[in-house]
């Protein structure tokens, strides 16, 4: 249960922020994908975020709909997303938190599910059309069962139900940074800023905050953890690179270490 | 028997389980609506729109040639098809249209399967002075170019949506992310008792102006309640509208009929409540078509407006419920309904309620001559003539081979 506290402390210690990384589970194909999470942690990634594909992402952009379709085609299931990850588990102990819709967790059964992410070495939970008010039971068990729960909090998240998320979650907080949906974007909004800084008063001392969506490079890396995020998370970004070296894995696993590397850079204290 | 949902649930199903940036928009949506619908005001200007623009009250016409043909209860027929725009959608889209109004949205944006309701929506977008937005899949694009061009007349601007399989729940997930990006200047218009609450619950109020004219129109005719009630149920939005001011009633029989596509033990179907489970999907609890491991299936119907995998919750609750039986109908035998009420009575329905028109004729069979049964027809059927023409070529090609 502590492993993702425990990265967000040493971290903090030194004054460096989190690198958290997101790929889609199967993509482009499930034998791949124990490696391509490796290479990741091997280049610097703080946390993993191995998302189980589902066959209808409401909250995702075009680049993580079309992993999540390549990866379904693949014929990956739940299962096998939860079996590669007790894969990297055995040679590594960086914190691994499995993305999914709600779905896929439903459809298995909510105890089943956590019984077998527990068994897979599994630190938390991300499941972003699960709002606070319809997990009371599913919290329940994620406790039961030593798993963190992280929740999301948006731009148009009152102040008031920020603080029952906070209250909800575990881990860290997952901020939404933008109006929108998953994906790269060119700049980082100002309001971005504006919004990290008001929920800083909120998180401190109760919660490790870290902010996805947009974030694709080492510039908007910098600039969400001086205003005093304590991680990043970044998908599309790494998602796009297995999307353009589909034919080529030597070179996909190459440019992906080369990414992680420039973006955990910019983590460090200046 | 349902009522208003409690938390946004009817008993375990519906809920909001959508993403946390629409959560607040949500919740605004739900108070503003509970405190609007209450409003004299906008009671009247809908109430206007409907009869002035719209068309209402819509006809119960007794259909006394099928009656015949049927050789049992009095068959009538709740003429939604002759509303403006030609089906049952216009309720619900002039209602959440001047809702946005009320809102100060002026941009509208809507899904749509069939065409129907994003028809209905650039009409009610038109005549309120809204910008419309209508998502559709680009493999429906292909399929209902007609309605293309007419939502394109009444000023709609009519995006393709090529992710997933190409159709309906992809028009749905693709208004999802638009809302979530521009939530604040945005009113997204769901054509059905789908999605997050509210809008299983709004819908079903804006369309149960279908079952209150009913009620009071058979009262006057036959000085008794109907014996049964038969809709077709693809998201469910025109039966929920006809049952709901029924639904205390326990002598009264109602009947949702799925599309049954090429037959449930094909796989080849629409029928979420018949044919699928519990799940979560398009931000409700309810039955969806989905394999074993939570993914969401393809649906196939001859009849566009039915095919969609999901189901309103408070149908599911319905069904758990057993207050209302729900039952199948095939591409063929709607394709038989289709004409069997073209010919017998020189009304030629849309597809979706064929569904319907066929249920009630077996559903007749059993009954006594006493008894009357009301069939919601839903929409006409000029939309579905070269489908039907397809199927028919096809069936006949197939004779020969």
């Amino acid at each position: 249960m502590r492993r993702i506290e425990e990265v967000f402390r040493k971290l903090r210690k030194k004054g460096d922020g989190a690198l958290i990384a997101y790929v889609t589970g199967g993509d482009p194909e499930p034998k791949w994908t124990a490696k391509i999470v490796e290479e990741l942690i091997r280049n610097g990634a703080d946390l993993v975020e191995l998302g189980i594909p589902f066959s209808d992402p409401v909250a995702d952009g075009p680049t993580i709909q079309a992993a999540s379709t390549r990866a379904l085609e693949s014929g990956v299931t739940p299962r096998d997303v939860l079996h590669i990850a007790r894969e990297v588990r055995e040679r590594f102990s960086t914190p691994l938190v499995i993305l999914t819709y709600y779905n896929p967790i439903f459809r298995m059964g909510v105890q089943k599910f956590f019984e077998l992410a527990e068994e897979c070495g599994i630190d938390g939970i991300v499941v972003p059309d699960l709002p606070i008010e319809e997990a009371k039971e599913y919290k329940k068990i994620a406790e039961a069962h030593s798993i963190n729960t992280i929740f999301l909090a948006a731009p148009s998240t009152s102040s008031n139900r920020l603080q029952k998320i906070i209250k909800y979650s575990s881990g860290f907080l997952y901020l939404v940074a933008l109006y929108g949906t998953t994906g790269a974007r060119k700049d980082l909004q100002d309001s971005t800023v504006q919004l990290i800084g008001r929920l800083l008063s909120y998180t401190k001392g109760q919660i490790n905050l870290a902010v996805g969506f947009g974030i694709s490079k080492p510039s908007h890396v910098k600039t969400i953890l001086e205003s005093g995020a304590d991680g990043v998370i970044v998908g599309s970004a790494f998602v796009k690179v297995i999307e353009e070296n589909l034919d080529d894995q030597q070179q996909m696993l190459q440019k992906l270490g080369k990414l992680t590397k420039e973006l955990k850079k910019a983590t460090l204290k200046p | 028997m349902s009522l208003n949902p409690v938390n946004g649930k009817y008993g375990k199903y519906g809920g909001r389980f959508v993403p946390e940036t629409l959560m607040a928009a949500i919740k605004e949506l739900e108070e503003s609506y509970i405190q609007i619908k209450e409003d004299p005001e906008f009671k009247i200007e809908l109430e206007y729109y409907l009869s002035e623009y719209a068309g209402r009250p819509t006809p119960l016409y007794y259909a006394e040639n099928l009656t015949r043909k049927v050789g049992g209860p009095k068959i009538y027929l709740k003429r939604e098809d002759l509303l403006h725009g030609g089906a049952h959608k216009i309720n619900n889209t002039l209602g959440q249209a001047l809702l946005a109004k009320r809102l100060g949205k002026e941009r509208v944006i809507a899904e749509t399967g069939a065409g129907q309701h994003g028809v209905a929506t650039a009409i009610a977008c038109a005549a309120l002075g809204l910008k419309a937005e209508i998502y559709m899949g680009s493999e429906d694009m292909e399929r209902q170019a007609l309605n293309v061009f007419r939502m394109r007349m009444l000023g709609a601007e009519v995006h393709p949506v090529d992710s997933g399989s190409r159709t309906l729940k992809d028009a749905i997930n693709e208004s999802f992310r638009d809302w979530t990006a521009n939530v604040e200047t945005t009113y997204y218009l769901i054509g059905s008792v789908v999605g997050s609450h509210p809008y299983p619950m709004m819908v079903r109020d804006f369309q149960s102006v279908i079952g209150k004219e009913t009620r009071e129109q058979i009262h006057k005719k036959e000085k008794k309640l109907p014996d049964a009630l038969v809709a077709c149920v693809g998201g469910g939005s025109n039966a929920i509208g006809i049952f709901y001011p029924f639904l205390g009633d326990e002598e009264v029989m109602l009947y949702g009929v799925e599309a049954g596509g090429s037959g449930i033990s094909t796989g080849k179907h629409a029928a979420s409540l018949c044919g699928g489970e519990e799940g979560v999907f398009h931000g409700m609890l309810t039955y969806v078509l989905q394999d074993s491991d939570g993914q969401i299936q393809t649906t196939h119907s001859i009849s566009a407006g039915l095919d969609y995998p999901g189901v309103g919750p408070e149908h599911s609750l319905l069904k758990a419920e057993g207050r209302v039986k729900y039952a199948t109908v095939n591409d063929d035998d709607a394709v038989q309904a289709f004409l069997e009420l073209s010919r017998t009575e020189g009304i030629v329905p849309a597809l979706e309620p064929s569904h319907a028109i066929a249920y009630s004729i077996e559903l007749g069979k059993t009954m006594r001559k006493d008894q009357i049964i009301v069939v919601n027809l839903s929409g006409r059927g000029d939309k579905d003539v070269r489908t039907i023409s397809n199927h028919l070529e096809r069936g006949e090609k197939d004779e020969k081979d």
